[in-house]
């Protein structure tokens, strides 16, 4: 059956028969990494059309329809016009912190890549502590908010990144907790681990409530770290103009605005991984028939389908919710969640030891 | 108590929620009621409120009548300027002199469509009329004069 890892295999003994090994590990860097950029650009153009789309439908409206079929070519014209456009650095601004933050956000974004399984044994770096380092990097970003505020010299772009750092400090302890479950039900940090776990059924259902408690807090903390709305805070249009990129334009706006899509695609690929057993095929019980025919179904497709069903739930989220206030969010954090994912995480250990889950 | 109240603070946050999802849910699968205009291209079948204020016309029959009696009232109704009226004099065929109309000009570029001019009209001589699509190269081409050339005063309007 045609399978992304036979391509990766067939490829890297092509490589091999070649050059000599120190020259393989090169080549195939070098490889991953243009495979990686190419993942982000395409990425970016479907999921900005994708957004505006649901939006448009949610609204009743028809959204972008112009340029090309349905109007599918929006986001590449879009990115054209992003392009050619002049990178304006402010008068003001700290030059070098400004023009480094776009890049610091990317590189995080890109980094984030690393453990997560594409497809069956498709993984860039199946480290054993896969997760630990998702929760980790993640967590580098709001260096690259903060740059971008700080250094813009912009009273809006500094309340927008300090927003955003105090959002993505409180939220990353649910999202960490929730993560926690997972871990704990499984045993291992290690990506790969984690998804042969879930062959006999995903961790959403073997473990009872507690686990579908833990997947609500995860989305809702992950909306809070990547500064979607209804938290967008952080960029908050109708107060700070835009927040942290009020003052970049052309390609570093782009980043940035990729760099949130992207963060978008790789908390919704977590959540698949850890909570609807990432490629693993949906199956049921005895139906032998049934699960037949999933497993026929490509690896590569169950896990992007997954993930996009996810990004699906977050633009859901979106275009439903008002956006909240700064107390709120920190009250909903510290008063809700917070408390709510601990209990859960002793509830999940109980289940863990007795061995109740299935 | 107090986590009573809790946790029917967090049940009725997750309950109302759930609400709001449905109702964009259903939006998102019911794609048929577009609410969107899509407006070049429906030209032809646009249809307009019946209250829609597109700019001031003056109607005139098929003899070339209108109904205005060049008493002024809109333009003193105006509250920004926007109407001009020039009267003149004409001679009725018993040698009477009579007040009338020279020109009527409109300001289409002053004007906020207000309806307050077809309000103190006392004669419904003029009325707004549904054209939206006002732009043009020249300013000097918004400046408007509404009674046609050679136009009267319909008899029995006074």
């Amino acid at each position: 059956m045609w399978n992304l890892s036979d391509i990766a295999k067939s490829v890297d003994e092509w490589l091999n028969s070649v050059m000599s090994p120190t020259w393989v590990l090169v080549v195939e860097m070098v490889v991953i990494g243009v495979l990686a950029i190419a993942l982000f650009a395409v990425l970016g153009l479907v999921l900005v059309i994708m957004e505006r789309k649901v939006a448009a439908y949610m609204q009743i409206r028809l959204g972008p329809n112009r340029v090309g079929p349905k109007g599918m070519l929006q986001s590449l014209a879009d990115t054209v016009k992003l392009l050619v456009k002049e990178g304006l650095t402010p008068a003001g601004a700290d030059k070098f912190l400004f023009n480094l933050a776009p890049f610091i956000a990317m590189i995080t974004a890109m980094l984030l890549l690393a453990p997560l399984a594409f497809a069956k044994d498709f993984q860039i770096w199946d480290l054993n502590i896969g997760v630990l380092y998702i929760t980790a990097v993640s967590s580098l970003s709001v260096i690259g908010i903060l740059m971008a505020g700080w250094s813009s010299n912009n009273k809006y772009s500094l309340l927008g990144a300090m927003r955003s750092g105090a959002q993505i400090v409180s939220y990353e302890l649910s999202a960490g907790l929730a993560i926690m479950t997972v871990v704990i039900l499984t045993g291992s940090l290690q990506m790969s681990e984690i998804v042969k776990s879930q062959a006999d059924g995903w961790w959403l259902f073997k473990g009872h409530i507690p686990a579908i408690i833990s997947f609500v807090i995860f989305i809702i903390a992950v909306t809070a770290e990547t500064n979607r709305a209804p938290f967008d805070l952080a960029e908050a249009e109708s107060e700070l103009t835009a927040g942290f990129h009020t003052e970049y334009s052309g390609m570093k706006f782009a980043l940035f605005f990729l760099a949130e899509y992207i963060n978008v695609f790789i908390v919704c690929a977590v959540g698949a991984t850890l909570f609807l057993g990432g490629w693993m095929p949906f199956h049921i019980g005895n139906w032998e028939g049934f699960n037949h025919v999933m497993d026929y179904i490509p690896s590569s497709i169950w896990f992007f389908g997954k993930t996009f069903f996810l990004i699906f739930v977050i633009m859901w989220f979106r275009w439903t919710f008002p956006r909240l206030r700064i107390d709120q969010l920190l009250n909903l954090e510290w008063k809700y969640l917070l408390p709510i994912s601990m209990l859960n995480i002793l509830v999940v250990t109980l289940i863990a030891i007795k061995g109740w889950h299935f | 108590m107090f986590l009573k109240e809790y946790i029917s603070d967090v049940y009725g946050a997750v309950k109302s929620m759930a609400i709001g999802m449905k109702r964009t849910l259903y939006y998102f699968t019911h794609h048929q009621e577009i609410i969107t205009q899509q407006y070049p291209d429906n030209r032809d079948t646009l249809v307009l409120p019946e209250r829609f204020r597109g700019e001031v016309v003056m109607a005139h029959d098929e003899k070339n009548e209108h109904r205005c009696t060049g008493c002024t009232a809109c333009e003193l109704a105006c509250p920004n300027g926007t109407i001009k009226i020039i009267t003149k004099f004409d001679i009725s065929p018993e040698g009477k002199k009579k007040k009338a109309i020279d020109k009527f000009i409109y300001h289409l570029e002053l004007c906020t469509m207000c309806n307050l001019c077809i309000e103190a009209c006392p004669t419904n001589a003029i009325h707004m009329a549904q054209t939206f699509e006002h732009s043009v190269f020249d300013r000097a081409q918004l400046t408007k004069v509404l009674n046609k050339p050679g136009s009267k005063l319909q008899e029995g309007v006074e």
